[in-house]
């Protein structure tokens, strides 16, 4: 694991120490650095409630993003509003960050919609249940950004696990043969469920770019200034034309697979104690105060913050209504269609057929 | 059930050192449903194998595995997972065999926990089934109770054909008296799988089902007391068994086939145009599908107006009655 870690971008320590790289990094002015802590605690706070939630029986199942708020908070805020991101189902920092409701997720997760937001608005895909599908749609979707000579970049979001698929590997080489403006972001959280990281790739994942045809970087991905950092460059050379980059974060999965997992069964718990110890959230803490940055009342306010927006959680999916059964023939296809309609007619008669019989 | 395939999976690979089991985490973890458990403990990491998560590469070296003489046994985590895969599948797992002019089997078995009810996220409840019953070269088989799984599971990998094994997982944990005394080699002759089964004989509607739906078609006949259902578990989806079925029909003279998966092109339909085929003049009203609706598996919340349920396979009893 050291190993591994040896080649990661980093800016600041698990202790909380700001140190430099020769190739890479960042200034922030201090609104901006309280912006990044806020954004990782309240994430996790939104986690920690729907990881509740669903225990309480209010969710069908919940992806938690534990220990990933650095991840996906830094590489998202790098991005700019006209920036298109490509998220799978864990990625609810970069969600929260392109600005969908937390409600819109626990929507799908509650099992009232299989998805529902309008990329359009937010420059952010559905949720890729799939594994890698959404990064060959990156990748097209980056493609039209260069056919329409707009300086906008794709971010497309997987794991570890992906790097197995096909679409994935496919997905770098259309990438590197048009030189499209995406940039793959990849949460190497160590776990595809049960299995290791070394069983999708027998070298580091970062390494793998060069043999695509274009640079791969590897960035401590619990270092929420180091992924900032690496993403911010990564996003200029895509937008100035120069192609594809592949970015590491080399992170951890805190928690389970999904609520239906149970990681005891096969990793040791030490791992998860030492993984503890880089806790994202606490190093910046730990930096902000140091410096100065921000002080007690500061923290304070976000942890109430956090429990407002708790708060407002679970109010708000215990009052979700349950969809109208005859929706789910709605948008099924975008133009008329006669056999849809039909259906439609007989299960409204059908279930109308049930009122009668009580009244 | 889980059980059921477990012992099954088990017996086979005592009796056949070629048979292998690959899947996503199906070692250590045995399986996201625990299907596989304690089989990589007991037949080590070269018989059961966790495979990179890739379900086209999973199937492609299966391929490349037959060949060599294995006999591998394949895991797809969920139905919908299968079509990163399904270009394997039918381009070389279905047609190998025929290419070669016989000279090399393809005996592989695909295992597919399929169907919804469990209220999963997208994805994870689809039937399938139909796509791979119109592919020439595949044989389709599920398994609507514990010993049927136990007995099939069996006899899908001894088979010499490619089957696809669709698991019903919302019947994973439903419990039955297994009996694993049957020597595997007598297998065919104690319950041919290719065959249909009458599970429930009735007089008036003859019901039919297969996997997921065989209980609740089962449940429909309880508690149907005007209406005398007859229910025939298909169990086989390719080949179907059309003269069991025929000579139920010929019985009650009127048929209502159920399935979970969309009506239109499905494995209803096949059966629909066969039965008014060969019981032409025995049908006394038009064959009647229950199954379900034309659009992408619903949001869980609304799964149980997708799937067919007793209400609806017993109001399809009371319309063919009404003929």
């Amino acid at each position: 694991m050291t190993e591994d870690r040896m080649r990661a971008v980093q800016l600041l320590t698990p202790e909380g120490q700001r140190v430099s790289h020769p190739d890479y990094d960042i200034t922030l002015s201090d609104s901006e650095l309280r912006g990044l802590y806020r954004d990782m605690v309240l994430v996790r706070r939104i986690d920690t409630e729907a990881t509740a939630l669903q225990r309480q029986g209010e969710l069908g199942l919940w992806a938690s993003c534990l220990g990933q708020e650095a991840a996906q908070v830094g590489s998202a805020r790098a991005m700019a509003p006209n920036d298109f991101a490509f998220p799978t189902f864990r990625e609810h920092g970069v969600t929260w960050c392109r600005g969908i409701a937390p409600l819109e997720i626990l929507a799908m997760f509650r099992g009232v919609t299989t998805g529902g937001w309008d990329p359009q608005v937010n420059k952010c895909g559905p949720y890729s249940i799939v594994i890698g599908a959404q990064v060959l749609h990156g990748v097209g979707y980056a493609m039209g950004i260069q056919f329409d000579g707009a300086e906008d970049v794709a971010v497309t979001y997987f794991g570890d696990g992906a790097m197995a698929q096909g679409d994935v590997n496919e997905a770098f080489v259309f990438a590197a043969s048009f030189s499209a403006p995406v940039v793959f972001f990849c949460q190497n959280n160590q776990w595809a469920i049960s299995q290791p990281r070394d069983r999708q790739s027998n070298v580091q994942i970062y390494e793998r770019a060069a043999g695509f045809g274009f640079p791969g970087v590897q960035v401590d991905g619990n270092d929420v200034l180091a992924v900032m950092a690496v993403t911010k460059v990564a996003l200029e050379r895509a937008r100035t034309g120069n192609g594809p980059t592949l970015i590491e974060a080399y992170t951890y999965r805190m928690g389970a697979h999904t609520t239906s997992d149970d990681p005891t069964r096969y990793r040791l718990a030490g791992e998860l104690e030492t993984w503890r110890l880089r806790d994202p959230i606490e190093r910046l803490k730990v930096y902000l105060a140091r410096q100065g940055i921000a002080d007690r009342s500061f923290f304070d306010h976000i942890e109430q913050e956090g429990e407002e927006l708790a708060l407002h959680i679970r109010d708000g999916v215990r009052g979700m209504v349950p969809p109208r059964p005859e929706s789910m023939f709605d948008d099924v296809y975008a133009e008329a269609h006669a056999r849809i309609d039909e259906q439609r007619s007989e299960m409204l008669e059908y279930l109308s057929s049930f009122q009668d019989s009580v009244g | 059930m889980v059980k059921a395939i477990n012992s099954g999976l088990r017996k086979a690979m005592e009796r056949d050192p070629k048979v292998i089991l690959f899947g996503q985490d199906i070692g250590r973890l045995g399986g996201v449903f625990r299907v596989t458990d304690g089989l990589q403990k007991d037949f080590g990491e070269h018989r059961v194998m966790d495979a990179p998560l890739a379900e086209s590469g999973i199937i492609g070296t299966a391929v490349g595995l037959a060949m060599r003489g294995y006999r591998p046994v394949l895991e797809i985590q969920f139905d919908g997972f299968v079509y990163p895969g399904f270009d394997q599948i039918v381009s070389q797992v279905a047609k190998f065999h025929r290419r070669m002019a016989g000279a090399i089997a393809m005996p592989i078995t695909i295992r597919i926990p399929y169907g919804g009810g469990i209220g999963a996220v997208e994805h994870h409840s689809e039937s399938p089934e139909a796509y791979f019953a119109h592919t020439a070269g595949l044989r389709v088989l599920t398994p609507a109770d514990p010993q049927a799984a136990y007995l099939t599971i069996q006899q899908a990998i001894a088979c010499n054909d490619p089957v696809i094994y669709f698991e019903p997982k919302r019947r994973y944990w439903d419990k039955g008296e297994v009996d694993e005394s049957l020597a595997a080699l007598e297998l065919g002759a104690v319950a041919d799988p290719w065959r249909a089964r009458v599970v429930h004989t009735g007089s008036d509607v003859t019901v039919a089902c297969y996997g997921p739906m065989v209980r609740t078609c089962l449940e429909a006949a309880e508690a149907s007391t005007d209406i005398s259902l007859e229910v025939v578990d298909m169990q086989s989806i390719s080949p179907l068994d059309l003269e069991t079925l025929a000579s139920s029909v010929e019985r009650t003279s009127r048929l209502v086939v159920v399935h979970e998966a969309s009506m239109s092109g499905g494995v209803g339909a096949e059966i629909a145009a066969h039965i008014s085929e060969k019981c032409f003049y025995t049908l006394e009203a038009p064959v009647i599908r229950v199954t379900g609706f034309d659009v992408p598996y619903p949001a869980s919340r609304l799964e149980e107006y997708f799937l067919p349920d007793l209400d609806r396979v017993i109001d399809a009893a009371e319309r063919v009655m009404r003929y």
